[in-house]
């Protein structure tokens, strides 16, 4: 006997005006749903330390405040920890001293060594990626993720040097981006560029919903921090040592907006004019939380309707039962044949009729004995 | 200067961007049983009638619905399902007796003093694709009043200019995206799967031996309506116990009800180190959709989400747009302290099933708009979803589809005009070719009102304009473009 609840719909003035206040709140905060980072370290060689130490702390503060590593897309030469002149091998330290290690063993590098190119990044970026790449290796950002783009390396007025032989020019950036604006693979994106003369990176977008962040201005230089004696190179760069400072302070609940991230690192500190441009960002950056591209916060919403199921109705196995392909048992063939190497007595072979050049021997040998002893021998053989 | 497609216009205006009008046609039978209408109304019955209405969605867009409603007297069997006790038996009476294609509606107008419907109900919408209605007064102009009732209830059924410019939401910017547009996954299941784990979160295993019966409860409950759905996309369904999985916040200790309390603002904290457990998002290339069946250990027993006001939560579970849900399991402690540990619990999955079907559902953008006191709406029951809800995903998502490949092709084509010397290799440009026709099939399919046509055309079409799109020889920086060249000379 079945009996099914009805339900009657009636609208509440409650409803209406909790409505009301969550639309307000949504208005104002941004619509994403998940995070991604892309963190690309564009340098090689033992000198350029500074910049893997920079692109791993930042991914450290962004897995800290949530982001899973399988939405970070880590593109590294990975060529420091396991450098002959590292003098504390399987470690990259990011303060002097060597107080702390950023390297450590959970450390997933998805694009690394030779791998790092401008083709490479540009197929993240945009998507246009062969199918056998894996999983790991792909940016699958929808139209609801914020993603956190964070470069460094060496640069110059309006390119990016990549692993000492090519570059990609902020043409091509901005070319890249509004590609992916045209498939809706970002809801926002935050750009953060830590080179000298950084700002010519962004001078050119023109997609929609972009902020960008650069460590110095055009003919200026970023400048390197924490000489450490020990190692014997510079273990930071200034601009993203003191965002990190900054990033310390931030937790998963923090409410601190850009406009504090934009104060980070004064001339005073940097040495180099920090810039950063907002203007094709919809949203005012006061109420950009920091959280929004560093961390991972979700959209939650109470569950408060149910169906109504009846047990009794449950259709137990109503569908035809698939086939079975029966499979044998698989073994693992045999690697060696061990039995015929060791102490057993050998195979016996296939016997084959002799072959030409036994053949020849023979007919050789045959010829000189009756050469030697006459032919007239021949009629006993044949 | 405009031209013209076949079916659906298609125009340019000065900025060069094409528009699109979408003509997207219902049929409607509307029977009316003996009794519904006077006599000199019945005479004219059986016609048909057409009713257009156009609705501008922006400059570029617009949504023309056209109701084609066929007028006609019941038949014998229906007069004999009609005459049925209860609504519901009359339902399921009619079902056989209807056209059932996808994205027609059929509804029954019974007379005023009839005693199918219950008092103080005067629509009632069932789980497939009818209603039944009770007429106005037999006395005045009944076809005049039950048109504005049809008209409402077909958008009840199928669509609204508004869910259609939900669905658009690329191409018309809205000003307030309310919930139900961030909720459900766009053209995303145009890729063609999505994947489904549950998952049992048991942090205390000394404590709790969880037992779930998850075979059984997926193949009695949620594969019926995954199957329902299987039309739109393919699904996959796993499942597993986490031990150990520990939620990121310390639920707080409540005296007053001896309980344990997770507040409204600190739930979105749970979902990262629960995530992070989860294997799954890993190996996957589709979207994945998890739900998290949550055992609190016994120091934190029992547990209670609560909402913004601070009113405990019915379901103990929520969820997140596009990631899944969460739901919380108490579990019943013996008092005494001699039970032996681990304590067995067999988890109640019919209590389980019911908040994660509601969350699939909402996940999926089904939800149910509000409707008037005197609307019926009939339970989906075990299938968890009605068959003209199913119509409403099929006309939105349809639609979704057309206005994604009109954006993608018309991207690719301005990649093409900005660099000159690209090579389009042949399957891209049958890929292309390919797209364009299944999309002019869809529109086709739309105006004619065959909703399951269109809805197939218009998958073939996203699935090859993707293809096409990002195709791995169409990166830009493989042509050498212009900013480049010149470098060589300076």
């Amino acid at each position: 006997m079945q009996v099914e609840l009805q339900c009657r719909s009636r609208p509440s003035t409650e409803a209406i005006s909790h409505d009301r206040q969550d639309q307000v709140e949504q208005f104002f905060k941004s619509g994403h749903t998940n995070n991604w980072a892309v963190l690309v370290c564009t340098s090689r060689f033992w000198f350029n330390y500074r910049h893997v130490a920079n692109t791993l702390s930042v991914y450290r503060s962004v897995k800290r405040l949530g982001i899973p590593d399988s939405h970070i897309v880590l593109m590294l030469a990975d060529d420091m920890a396991c450098n002959s002149r590292n003098p504390k091998p399987a470690t990259v330290f990011s303060h002097k001293n060597m107080e702390l290690n950023v390297y450590g063993d959970d450390v997933e590098v998805d694009y690394r060594s030779y791998e790092v190119t401008v083709e490479n990044f540009l197929r993240v970026l945009t998507g246009r990626i062969p199918p056998s790449t894996p999983r790991s290796k792909r940016l699958l950002s929808d139209d609801k993720s914020n993603i956190l783009m964070y470069m460094t390396g060496h640069g110059g007025n309006g390119f990016l040097k990549f692993q000492d032989s090519e570059e990609i020019t902020n043409v091509e950036l901005a070319d890249a981006f509004e590609q992916m604006w045209q498939k809706r693979r970002y809801n926002e994106l935050l750009f953060i560029i830590d080179t000298c003369q950084g700002a010519s990176m962004y001078e050119r977008f023109y997609s929609p919903n972009i902020m960008a962040l650069a460590s110095s201005q055009v003919g200026e230089d970023s400048l390197s921090h924490q000489p450490d004696l020990g190692i014997g190179v510079h273990l930071m760069d200034r601009y993203t040592f003191y965002v990190l400072e900054f990033l310390e302070e931030i937790h998963p609940a923090s409410q601190t907006n850009m406009n504090d991230l934009f104060q980070v690192c004064p001339k005073s500190l940097c040495v180099s004019t920090p810039g950063h441009r907002t203007d094709l960002f919809q949203r005012d950056p006061q109420n950009v939380l920091i959280t929004d591209f560093f961390g991972s916060v979700r959209k939650v919403e109470i569950t408060t309707e149910t169906i109504s199921l009846d047990p009794n109705l449950v259709i137990l196995e109503s569908r035809t039962p698939k086939d079975e392909i029966t499979t044998e048992a698989l073994k693992y063939a045999e690697q060696l044949p061990v039995a015929q190497i060791i102490h057993q007595k050998p195979k016996q072979k296939d016997w084959h009729p002799p072959g030409g050049f036994i053949l020849g021997l023979w007919a050789l040998i045959i010829m000189v004995f009756f050469k030697t002893y006459g032919i007239k021998h021949m009629k006993h053989i044949f | 200067m405009p031209f013209m497609w076949h079916q659906g216009h298609a125009c340019q205006d000065s900025s060069g961007d094409f528009c699109v009008t979408f003509q997207l046609t219902v049929p409607i039978a509307v029977v009316f049983a003996k009794g519904s209408l006077p006599a000199a109304q019945q005479r004219r019955l059986p016609f048909a009638d057409t009713r257009e209405e156009e609705t501008p969605l922006n400059l570029r867009t617009s949504v023309t619905t056209r109701y084609e409603t066929a007028y006609r007297s019941a038949t014998g069997q229906e007069e004999a399902a009609l005459a049925l006790g209860t609504v519901q038996e009359a339902d399921a009476a009619l079902l056989p007796l209807q056209s059932g294609s996808l994205g027609s509606l059929t509804i029954y107008i019974i007379p005023e003093g009839s005693s199918l419907l219950p008092q103080g109900v005067s629509v009632y919408i069932g789980k497939h694709r009818s209603a039944v209605v009770r007429g106005p007064p037999a006395a005045g102009d009944v076809l005049t009043a039950v048109n504005a009732r049809v008209r409402h209830i077909a958008q009840t059924m199928s669509f609204t200019p508004d869910s259609i410019a939900a669905a658009l939401s690329d191409r018309v910017p809205l000003g307030n995206l309310g919930l139900d547009t961030r909720r459900p996954f766009k053209s995303s299941l145009g890729r063609g799967c999505a994947c489904l784990p549950g998952w049992v979160g048991n942090p205390d295993p000394k404590s709790h031996d969880v037992r779930w019966d998850i075979e059984a409860a997926v193949r009695g409950y949620v594969q019926p309506f995954l199957d329902k759905l299987s039309f739109v996309a393919n699904f996959t369904v796993d499942s597993q116990i986490l031990y150990y999985a520990m939620l990121g916040v310390t639920p707080r200790f409540d005296r007053n009800s001896s309980s344990f309390l997770l507040s409204a603002h600190s739930l979105p904290h749970v979902i990262n180190p629960v995530e992070a457990r989860l294997g799954s998002s890993a190996a996957s290339l589709f979207p994945v959709l998890n739900f998290l069946l949550y055992v609190p250990e016994r120091a934190h027993s029992p547990l209670y989400i609560q909402d913004r006001d601070g009113a405990l939560v019915r379901t103990n579970a929520f969820h997140s747009p596009r990631w899944g849900g969460i739901m919380v399991y108490n579990v019943k402690h013996p008092a005494a302290d001699e039970a032996p540990l681990p304590l067995r619990v067999d988890v109640d999955m019919v209590r389980v099933m019911e908040v994660f079907l509601a969350q699939l559902r909402l996940l999926f953008g089904i939800s149910r708009a509000p409707l008037p006191g005197e609307f019926l709406l009939e339970n989906p029951g075990n299938a968890g979803l009605a068959a003209w809800e199913l119509d409403r995903l099929l006309w939105a998502r349809t639609v979704e589809n057309v206005a994604t490949v009109s954006t993608t092709l018309t991207s690719l084509a301005e990649l093409l005009d900005k660099i000159g010397n690209i090579v389009i290799k042949d399957d891209v440009a049958s890929e292309v070719y390919r797209a364009v026709a299944s999309v002019q099939q869809a529109m086709e399919e739309l105006a004619a009102g065959r909703l399951g046509a269109a809805f197939q055309a218009s998958k073939e079409a996203v699935t090859s304009s993707e293809r096409a799109f990002f195709d791995s020889s169409l990166l830009h920086l493989l042509y050498f473009p212009d900013d480049q060249k010149f470098a060589i000379y300076i």
